[in-house]
């Protein structure tokens, strides 16, 4: 259990999506001029995190890596399918994300109309597919850690959005040098919020 | 603004015939080159593929390879994307643009594993993230869809420069003044070392690379007084 909150509390502020690594920086910036949507937008990206990242974790442990396929044949051990691995993970979250706007548009009609065009945006949001790259590289043992990994890294997501939104919000009231107005000054804001963020690295979990 | 006007001047053709024969390299053409480069360079105009921009620029070697990388995928992709696009059904475009990306994606990463093992190591998920890279989807939607072949390939030759122009700016500025070197070759002099200079090791970590390209577009935009956002 201990393990599980540690990873969680790992995977939204030290390792945060946005701030250690610039995934799904081209949402962060294109989404981030008003909270609400922003927040809408966040919760869109767990949803699609915490489903895919054990997919695929499930996938990569019984497909993809080396020696994989065993469970089928022994003979099978020599197989490494793990070039597949990219073509396979896009593809499930591009289904996913299709899945879940049909969910969405049949049960929750009300969240499809506030979402609106960002639910199709996330199959190409690369925090998405960042997280199942992670994932592939960091061992986990069991489907649960995967899962807590995903739902955690979605998290930290939305939390970095809903700051930078809220700062957006802000600054439209501050009298910003011409040129650095809109993109240039969300990027150096951004930067600050990162060297914020890195104090987060010295902690040992 | 380019590809609008590209679009509604160029009626689709067939594949290679294009009826009223162009120059290969005539005006337009060469305009589908250099605007990304400035006007409308896909990470300080347009706003697309900050993400790997960002995160591999610690060293210029990486950011080379990165931009071969990008380059290659969004010629080929371009190319191939605009050979079916009178093919593709409208619905389903999205899944055979990433199936596409992702395949050419794949051959590039083998490449490098087999080339330069060492760099696909630094550079480690970025590559994989190429398919996500909203640059390359992004001109697969905007111009691929809707104009021919060589248009498509010069298009996604430029935009892949235009990116790969902020990635070895930014890159060149954090490696000469985070560690001193370029190309992993010591450029500052040791005399200057042994009067006190010393490297800033802030620049290596990845919260400048934010602030560099934020000053970058401020520059930008203070010598081209037309990119200036409202707001």
């Amino acid at each position: 259990m201990e393990g599980f909150l540690n990873l969680f509390v790992k995977s939204i502020f030290i390792e945060n999506m946005i701030f250690a690594y610039f995934l799904g920086m081209c949402s962060y910036l294109a989404v981030s001029k008003t909270v609400k949507t922003a927040v809408g937008l966040g919760f869109a990206v767990i949803f699609v995190l915490a489903i895919t990242v054990p997919i695929n974790f499930l996938l990569d442990t019984y497909l993809l890596r080396p020696g994989a396929l065993q469970w089928l044949d022994p003979s099978y051990a020599e197989i490494d399918l793990s070039f597949l691995s990219f073509i396979m993970f896009i593809a499930v979250i591009a289904s996913m994300v299709q899945l879940v706007e049909m969910i969405v548009e049949k049960f929750a009609p009300a969240l499809y109309g506030a979402l609106g065009i960002f639910l199709p945006l996330i199959a190409v949001n690369c925090a998405i597919l960042g997280g199942s790259l992670f994932m592939q590289q960091k061992d986990f043992s069991g489907v649960a850690e995967s899962a807590v990994y995903g739902w955690g890294s979605g998290v930290g997501w939305l939390l970095a959005m809903l700051a930078i939104a809220a700062i957006r919000e802000k600054i439209i009231y501050s009298n910003v040098p011409a040129p650095l107005r809109g993109l240039g000054i969300t990027f150096i804001i951004t930067g600050l919020m990162a060297l914020g963020f890195m104090s987060f690295m010295g902690i040992k979990l | 603004m380019a590809d609008k006007e590209a679009k509604s001047s160029e009626k689709p053709t067939l594949l290679f015939l294009n009826k009223e024969s162009e120059p290969l390299f005539s005006k337009k053409n060469r305009a589908l080159l250099t605007d990304p480069l400035d006007d409308n360079n896909p990470i300080t105009v347009q706003v697309l593929g900050v993400c790997s921009a960002l995160a591999i620029t610690v060293q210029l070697k990486p950011a080379l390879v990165m931009t071969l990388s990008v380059v290659a995928v969004m010629g080929a992709s371009n190319v191939i994307i605009s050979l079916l696009r009178n093919l593709i059904p409208n619905r389903i475009r999205i899944i055979v643009q990433l199936v596409v990306v992702a395949s050419m994606v794949i051959l590039v990463d083998q490449i490098l594993r087999a080339y330069a093992y060492d760099v696909s190591k630094q550079l480690s998920i970025f590559i994989g993230l190429i398919i996500t890279n909203c640059i390359v989807m992004g001109r697969l939607e905007a111009f691929a869809l809707g104009n021919g072949v060589w248009k498509s390939f010069l298009d996604g030759i430029g935009n892949a420069a235009g990116y790969g122009f902020i990635l070895i700016v930014v890159a060149f500025f954090r490696e000469l003044l985070g560690s001193g070197k370029l190309f992993g070759f010591q450029v500052i002099p040791d005399a200057l070392y042994e009067m006190g200079y010393e490297n800033n090791g802030l620049m290596l970590l990845s919260p400048m690379a934010l602030i560099t390209v934020g000053v970058f577009i401020w520059i930008q935009r203070a010598r081209n007084r037309k990119l200036i956002e409202k707001n």
